[in-house]
């Protein structure tokens, strides 16, 4: 009688824990679809891909373009640029990584991997500043190649006070990483495809 | 909470609904009969002002809501069309955007009541704690509402705050991306603003009714800082402090209609009746006044992590000022030290405000920039940097620390005592 009493009473037991552990588990899931349609939907996704002529660009020149809600800088750069971007040695660097979607992840932040070889004066990175998400000015800051007194390249984060080098690398405040690099490869010799 | 009141239904429906719901008990004990320290100065009035603005936000909140449209596209120009073409839309919108300066106004003031006269402490600490998280729920809620107007610094003000999260290790982009539902600050953002917007403020006052619950069971502090120890002590809630409240209630809101009708944008920033512009940064954005300290702290610490933690540290820290303060007193009445440290805090706190307001590079309180020749200069970010320093310097050393070695000064024996001794002053 007593043993049966027993098993009666761990029967419950494991009845009642099962239950609370369904239940949880039941919420659990129950929960993910309020949390997950929060990520990006299907009608942001599709948009998720930009093409443009680089040809109209003159040396010199920067535009600014909107792939998924953010500026993109595209920027035709000078020899003074190119140069001053080159002359930096990776140690003095903050941030020692390329942050280009287009090279391998550990590749260093030296001026060939921000940009396609071959292509070295067309600079294309996402402007948006890896401290906060403002948007840098550019031709500013301390890190720009200076030609007669006038600056070319290099950006300036207004907000809260980055410096980013005509490779678009971090060089001076709290920004943590380089300007990073989306994916992009070109279709023809002029013209590329961002995303 | 019970046996404050001698509620008796004299009428047949009240005997009958005090069976069956004793809500009108409930508002003669803890509305009207509750037992108040008699000496209660003006300083305690701020807890009927802060309900009132509540209140008046959520009205006219409401109001807005049904002018308003959060898309993109729309919800610029439907502000201004709220502004120029709906009856009285442009006083109700001036309210609601002063009203939340108000608010935060009354909730300093509330908070740095609560310091000086030691509210938070035993046994009030969960009333202080529930107060904090009224205090970060209201934060949450006025930023969403910034960026409802969808001007340049509504936009980048999200930008910047939402990108806060960015900082967390490996999980950051993920994390900010859901807050955002896309890769920026765009639609399915501003509609999910709205929407929380809208929901926060019935939380808050939620968290008011748990707030005064929690105000309810110790029962008020007092300037003294010492326990109500008989009924002579005290006085009835009604009609003693309803009057007092509603005498505060009314000048606050004299001062509050001020600003409605005199000045209306002076605490917003010009910048934000220019239209969201995505692509372009303004070269100056600040958050509003009352995020001001916080933005400073942030900017403080030169590592994008460590501003971070920092700038919510300095809020969290308050959670944890009921056990860094070991004097066996409240008020700092009488505590001669402590009070001279309060006042340093105060000062510190404004200056934080200060500090946040300018270009970091700049000067501290002008226009122009230091040189960057690597020298020292006394900019908006060394201020901040001191500042920063000193506001978790008073916290984490100098109340722990003259909380335990200050010489008090005698406390009366009771508020009755010092109510007395006050009158006797006076007469003398």
């Amino acid at each position: 009688m007593s043993t049966i009493e027993h098993t009666d009473v761990t029967r419950r037991d494991f009845i009642y824990i099962a239950t609370g552990v369904v239940g949880a588990a039941g919420t659990a899931l129950a929960l993910w679809p309020f949390i997950n349609q929060m990520n990006p939907d299907a009608s942001v996704l599709a948009l998720a891909s930009v093409e443009l002529d680089l040809a109209p660009i003159a040396e010199g020149q920067g535009i600014t373009i909107k792939w998924r809600g953010n500026p993109v800088f595209v920027r035709h750069r000078t020899q003074a640029e190119i140069d001053a971007a080159k002359a930096v040695k990776t140690e003095e660097l903050v941030d020692p990584l390329a942050r280009n979607a287009n090279v391998k992840e550990s590749d260093p932040a030296t001026d060939e991997n921000r940009v396609v070889g071959g292509k070295e004066q067309y600079l294309i990175m996402m402007g948006v500043c890896t401290h906060l998400g403002c948007v840098p000015i550019g031709n500013d800051g301390d890190y720009a190649a200076l030609v007669d007194n006038v600056k070319q390249g290099g950006w300036f984060c207004p907000c809260h006070g980055s410096h980013y080098d005509t490779a678009g690398r971090i060089r001076k405040g709290p920004a943590p990483q380089n300007l990073p690099v989306p994916v992009y490869s070109y279709l023809t010799d002029t013209k590329i495809k961002i995303g | 909470m019970s046996g404050h009141s001698n509620y008796q239904p004299t009428t047949r429906f009240g005997k009958w609904l005090h069976e069956r719901l004793p809500i009108m008990e409930l508002i003669q004990a803890q509305g009207m009969d509750f037992p108040t320290p008699r000496n209660l100065n003006y300083w305690w009035t701020f807890g009927g002002i802060l309900a009132t603005m509540l209140v008046v936000q959520i009205l006219t909140g409401v109001v807005l809501a049904m002018h308003y449209t959060p898309h993109v596209d729309l919800a610029f120009n439907s502000v201004e069309h709220i502004m120029r073409d709906v009856n009285y839309g442009w006083l109700i919108r001036y309210m609601h955007a002063n009203g939340a300066s108000m608010f935060f106004i009354a909730v300093y003031i509330h908070i740095f009541r609560g310091m000086y006269y030691g509210s938070y402490k035993a046994p009030r600490e969960v009333l202080w704690m529930i107060g904090v998280v009224i205090y970060l729920i209201m934060m949450a809620t006025a930023f969403m509402g910034y960026v409802l107007p969808w001007g340049q610094m509504s936009f980048w003000g999200a930008k910047v705050i939402t990108n806060l999260f960015s900082a967390i290790p490996f999980v950051g982009d993920a994390i900010t991306t859901w807050l955002w539902g896309g890769f920026s600050i765009d639609n399915p953002t501003l509609n999910r603003f709205f929407s929380l917007h809208y929901l926060l403020p019935f939380v808050l006052a939620a968290a008011v009714g748990l707030h005064i619950w929690a105000l309810h069971v110790p029962g008020n502090n007092n300037p003294t800082g010492i326990s109500v120890k008989s009924s002579q002590d005290t006085l009835p809630f009604h009609p003693y402090y309803t009057m007092k409240d509603l005498f505060a209630i009314v000048a606050f809101l004299v001062f509050y209609m001020a600003w409605v009708f005199y000045s209306p944008n002076y605490l917003g920033h010009a910048i934000n009746y220019d239209p969201a512009n995505p692509l372009v940064t303004p070269a100056h954005i600040v958050p509003e006044w009352y995020y001001l300290p916080f933005y400073a702290i942030l900017r403080a610490i030169p590592d994008k992590l460590g501003g971070v933690i920092a700038m919510f540290a300095s809020i969290l820290i308050l959670f944890f000022l009921p056990w860094l303060d070991r004097s066996p007193l409240r008020s700092f009445k009488y505590r001669p030290l402590s009070r001279v440290f309060f006042w340093i805090f105060v000062v510190v706190c404004v200056i934080l405000g200060f500090a946040g307001s300018g270009l970091p590079d700049n000067y501290f309180l002008s226009h122009h920039a230091a040189p960057a020749d690597g020298g020292f200069h006394f900019t908006y970010k060394i201020v901040g940097q001191l500042a920063t320093f000193w506001y978790f310097f008073h916290f984490l050393v100098i109340i722990p620390l003259v909380s335990k070695i200050e010489r008090t000064e005698k406390a009366p024996a009771s508020i009755t005592e010092a109510v007395l001794a006050k009158a006797h002053d006076h007469a003398a």
